[in-house]
C-alpha cells in the first residue's frame, strides 16, 4: 500500500461527491423539461418516430415500449453479428461469429452487461463495434436512464398515473446527456493516448527482431460510451488493461470518474424531482459508505499479496494480472468502482485477485447491482431497497410504512420481494445447475475452489448486469484465435444470455409496476409518528437490509470460492 | 403495440446512423486532425542513428504504448513477463487464481531466471518483474526493476553506468498528475534510446 494509493482514492470521493449535485441538477432540468436548447432537433425527431411529446403513458404502456424496443434490438445486433463477411469497415476481413456466441453477445449488449464471450479484436469488425456494439451501449443506457426517470416520476406523482412518454425520455438521455459527454471525453481520451482510427492492424518486426502485430479501430468512440453507460464491453479482450484503452493514470481516473457520474448523478436527481434534495444525498451516502468498504477491503487484501507469491517468497503484493501504470492501488480502486457500478470495465484480471481482494467484486455484485449500480437501473434497485427498508422500519415501530407521504402497502411490499430476490434466486440456481452436471466442465480454467469462483461469478455477473468476470471461465473456443473454425460452449452461452435477460428485464418491470401504484396514491403529510428517511438512522437501516438480503442468500457460496481461498495458504 | 414497432423501428434506423456511423466517423475525422499521432497508435520509427544494421530509418518499430519482448538479448531492460509473448493483436488474461500450484511454480522459476540474469538475491526481486503484467503488453516496468537492470545493461554494454541511470531517469513516466497510477519506466523507449546514444 502506498499513501498515493490512499491519496487517489480520497481525491476519486471527492470529485464524485462535487459532481453529483452538478450532474444531478443538469439531469432534472433534462427530464423536466427545462433544459431544452436541442428543441430544433428533438421536435422532427418525434415526428419523424410518430410519437407525441405531450402524451402519458401508463406504466404498462412505457413498459410495452420499453421490451417491444429492446426486443427489436436484440434482433438487430444479432443480426449485423451473423453477418460480419459482409460489412463494411472490415479491414481483417473477421468472418461471422456462431450462433450461440452471437445470442449471448446480443443479450449482453441490449442489457447493459457487456459480458464477453467473444474476443474484440479478434472477432469484431469496426462497423459490428460501432453500428452494432457501441449503438447498443448508448440504447441500453438511455433505456435505463428512461426507465429511471419514470419510476421516479410515480415515486413524485401527486396525482393521476402517467409515468411520462418513453421515446421523450430515451432521446433526451442520448441527445443532452450520453451524446455530448461521449464526444468531448472520446477526443480527451485521443490526447491522452487512446486510439482512434479505421486502419487495417500494423504489423513490424519489432526492436528485438521479433514480429508484432498492432490491432487498431475506432476505439476511442467506444470506450467513453463504455464506461459513461456503464456498459463495461472492452473493444479488446483485455478491456481497459489494454494501453490503447487506458494508456495512463489520468486516463484511468478518467474513466473511473465516468463509470460512476451519472449513477451517482441520479441520486441527485432523485432529490430534486421528488422534492427532497436531503433525500437525495441519503441515498448517496448509504452507496457511498457501501462502496468506501469495498475500496478498502480490495485494497488491503491485494496488497497483502496471494499465497502463490508469499510461498514463492515475492515481496511487494499481488502485481499479476495488473498493469505497472496502475499499480495496486489504483487497479483495487477500478476493480472495486466497475462492480458497485453494473460497468464491468476491468483494468486488471479478476482471476488473479487474492481470495478476499475477489470477494469484494462479488459482494458488490451480490447486492444487485444497487450500490450506485448501472446507469438508471441502480438507482430504480436501490428503491426497491429503500421501500423494504422503510416496510422493516415499519415494523419494528409498529406504524404503516411510508416513504415521501405515500404509503407502502401490500401490493408494492410483493412487488420488492419478487424484485429483490428473483435475481439471487436466478444466480443461484443456474450456478447449482451447472455446477452439478457435466456441462460446466468445459467452461472452468481453475482447478478446486477458483473453479467455483469461476462459474460462481459468470451467473452473478450475467444475472445482474454487471459483464466482469473471472475470465477463466469461457464460452468460446477458438482453435484459430479468430472466428475461422470456432465454436460456442452452447449450454454457456444460452444459460448466460437467458440469465441477463431475465436479470434486466424482470427487475425493470417490477420497478415500473412498483412505480405505477405509487403514482396513483395521495400523499399524505408527514406527522410526529412519521418515520424519518433522510437521516444517518435511515441510511444505517437501508445499508443493513441490502446486507442482510445479500448475505443471507449468498453467503454459503462466498464461502466455497473466495473465502476457502482467502483463509488458506493451501495450493490447488 | 403497432404503433410501438413502428416508432422502435424507426428509431433504430435513426439512432443507428446517428450513434453507429455519425459519432463515431466525426470523432475519427476530429482525432485524426486533432491528434494524428496519438490516434494511429503512439507509433515510434527507428531514427537514422539506431538504423545501423540494415534497417531503414523511418521504419515503424513500435508503439510507446505497447511492451515487447527482450528475452534473450541481454543488452536491452525486459519487459515484464507476458501470458501472451506481448502480443498484442489477440490479448487475454493469464487467469491462473491466487492460490494455483501452476502459478507458483511459474513464480518461482521467474524468480530463479531473474536471480541469474541480474545477480541479486531472491528476497530483492520485484513484484513486477516476476509477474505478469494484466494486458500482456504492459509498456512499463518498476523504478525498482530498472534500477536493478540497468547495472546489467551497462555491462552488457560496456557503458556508463549512470549515464544508463540518467536515461532510465529520462524515460520514467511519473504518477498522473504527480498523484494518479503509479510510475514506470517506458522499455521500449528507454531501449530505443540506449541504441541511439551506443551507436554515436
Amino acid at each position: 500500500m502506498s499513501a498515493s494509493g490512499w491519496i487517489e482514492i480520497a481525491i476519486y470521493v471527492a470529485v464524485l461527491t462535487a459532481l453529483t449535485p452538478v450532474i444531478g441538477g443538469y439531469l432534472a432540468g433534462v427530464f423536466e423539461g427545462r433544459v431544452a436548447f436541442l428543441g430544433a432537433v428533438e421536435r422532427p425527431l418525434y415526428r419523424l418516430l410518430r410519437v407525441d411529446p405531450q402524451g402519458g403513458q401508463s406504466w404498462r404502456a412505457y413498459a410495452r415500449t420499453v421490451l417491444v424496443f429492446s426486443a427489436l434490438c436484440f434482433v438487430v445486433l444479432y443480426a449485423i453479428l451473423r453477418t460480419q463477411t459482409i460489412h463494411p469497415f472490415n479491414p481483417q476481413e473477421m468472418s461471422s461469429g456462431t450462433w450461440d456466441v452471437s445470442f449471448n453477445t446480443a443479450a449482453s449488449f441490449v442489457t447493459n452487461t457487456n459480458w464477453q464471450f467473444y474476443g474484440g479484436e479478434t472477432t469484431m469488425t469496426y462497423f459490428s463495434q460501432m453500428a452494432g456494439l457501441a449503438v447498443q451501449n448508448f440504447v441500453s443506457a438511455g433505456v435505463g436512464i428512461a426507465v429511471l426517470i419514470a419510476v421516479i416520476r410515480g415515486f413524485a406523482a401527486r396525482s393521476g398515473s402517467s409515468l411520462g412518454v418513453f421515446w421523450v425520455d430515451f432521446t433526451r438521455a442520448i441527445l443532452y446527456v450520453l451524446l455530448p459527454i461521449s464526444i468531448v471525453g472520446a477526443l480527451f481520451l485521443v490526447s491522452q493516448g487512446v486510439i482512434q482510427n479505421l486502419s487495417a492492424y500494423a504489423s513490424f518486426s519489432t526492436l528485438a527482431g521479433g514480429e508484432q502485430t498492432l490491432a487498431l479501430g475506432p476505439v476511442a468512440s467506444q470506450e467513453i460510451i463504455k464506461v459513461l453507460g456503464t456498459n463495461g464491453g472492452g473493444f479488446f479482450n483485455v478491456n481497459a488493461a489494454m494501453p490503447f484503452e487506458n494508456p495512463s493514470g489520468v486516463t484511468n481516473f478518467f474513466l473511473m470518474l465516468m463509470i460512476l457520474l451519472i449513477p451517482a448523478g441520479l441520486t441527485a436527481t432523485f432529490g430534486r424531482m421528488v422534492g427532497s434534495r436531503r433525500q437525495g444525498w441519503t441515498l448517496y451516502v448509504a452507496m457511498l459508505l457501501m462502496f468506501s468498504v469495498a475500496v478498502a477491503v480490495v485494497y488491503v487484501a491485494e496488497a497483502n499479496g496471494s499465497p502463490a507469491q508469499q510461498l514463492a517468497g515475492i515481496e511487494g503484493g499481488n502485481l499479476e494480472g495488473k498493469e505497472t501504470r496502475f499499480g495496486i492501488g489504483s487497479s483495487a480502486l477500478f476493480s472495486a468502482i466497475t462492480t458497485v457500478a453494473s460497468s464491468g470495465a476491468v483494468n486488471a484480471a479478476f482471476d488473479s485477485l487474492t481470495g478476499i481482494g475477489g470477494l469484494v467484486p462479488m459482494a458488490s455484485l451480490s447486492t444487485g447491482e444497487v450500490i450506485f449500480g448501472g446507469v438508471g437501473s441502480g438507482l430504480y434497485g436501490m428503491l426497491l431497497f429503500v421501500l423494504l427498508a422503510v416496510f422493516l422500519g415499519g415494523l419494528m415501530v409498529g406504524r404503516t410504512p411510508e416513504f415521501l407521504g405515500k404509503k407502502i402497502e401490500q401490493r408494492e411490499i410483493k412487488l420488492v420481494a419478487i424484485g429483490t430476490l428473483a435475481v439471487p434466486f436466478l444466480v443461484l440456481a443456474c450456478t447449482a445447475f451447472v455446477i452439478g452436471t457435466p456441462i460446466n466442465a468445459p467452461s472452468v480454467y481453475n482447478p478446486g475452489p477458483q473453479g467455483f469462483s469461476e462459474t460462481f461469478y459468470a451467473y452473478l455477473s450475467q444475472a445482474n448486469n454487471n459483464g466482469s468476470a473471472f475470465a477463466g471461465f469461457t464460452g468460446y473456443s477458438q482453435p484459430n484465435g479468430t472466428n475461422e473454425g470456432a465454436s460456442g460452449i452452447s449450454w454457456a452461452d444460452g444459460l448466460g444470455g437467458v440469465a441477463m435477460l431475465l436479470g434486466r428485464f424482470g427487475p425493470l418491470l417490477v420497478a415500473l409496476a412498483v412505480a405505477g401504484s405509487l403514482a396513483g396514491k395521495r400523499v399524505s403529510p408527514a406527522g410526529p409518528g412519521t418515520m424519518r428517511t433522510d437521516t444517518g438512522t435511515f441510511v444505517t437501516l437501508l445499508v443493513a437490509a441490502i446486507g442482510l438480503v445479500a448475505l443471507l442468500t449468498f453467503v454459503p457460496a462466498f464461502l466455497l470460492g473466495p473465502v476457502v481461498q482467502g483463509l488458506s495458504d493451501q495450493l490447488f | 403495440m403497432r404503433n410501438d414497432l413502428i416508432s422502435s423501428a424507426l428509431a433504430v434506423v435513426v439512432f443507428t446512423l446517428l450513434l453507429g456511423l455519425a459519432y463515431p466517423l466525426v470523432v475519427t475525422g476530429l482525432a485524426q486532425v486533432a491528434f494524428p499521432n496519438e490516434a494511429g497508435g503512439s507509433q515510434l520509427t527507428r531514427s537514422a542513428s539506431s538504423a545501423a544494421r540494415g534497417e531503414r530509418a523511418g521504419e515503424v518499430v513500435g508503439s510507446r504504448l505497447i511492451g515487447q519482448d527482450f528475452r534473450g538479448r541481454p543488452r536491452y531492460f525486459q519487459s515484464r513477463p507476458s501470458a501472451t509473448r506481448h502480443r498484442a493483436d489477440a490479448t487475454f488474461f493469464n487467469n491462473l487464481g491466487p492460490n494455483s500450484r501452476a502459478l507458483k511454480d511459474r513464480f518461482d522459476a521467474n524468480v530463479a531466471r531473474y536471480v541469474r540474469r541480474e545477480g541479486v538475491p531472491a528476497s530483492r526481486v520485484p513484484a513486477d518483474a516476476v509477474q505478469f503484467s494484466a494486458s500482456g503488453v504492459d509498456p512499463h516496468i518498476s523504478e525498482d526493476n530498472a534500477a536493478i537492470q540497468a547495472r546489467r545493461v551497462a555491462r552488457v554494454r560496456g557503458a556508463d553506468l549512470p549515464r544508463v541511470r540518467a536515461l532510465v531517469a529520462e524515460h520514467t513516466d511519473g504518477r498522473g498528475l504527480g498523484v494518479l497510477g503509479e510510475p514506470g519506466v517506458n522499455v521500449l523507449e528507454l531501449n530505443l534510446a540506449l541504441d541511439q546514444a551506443g551507436s554515436r
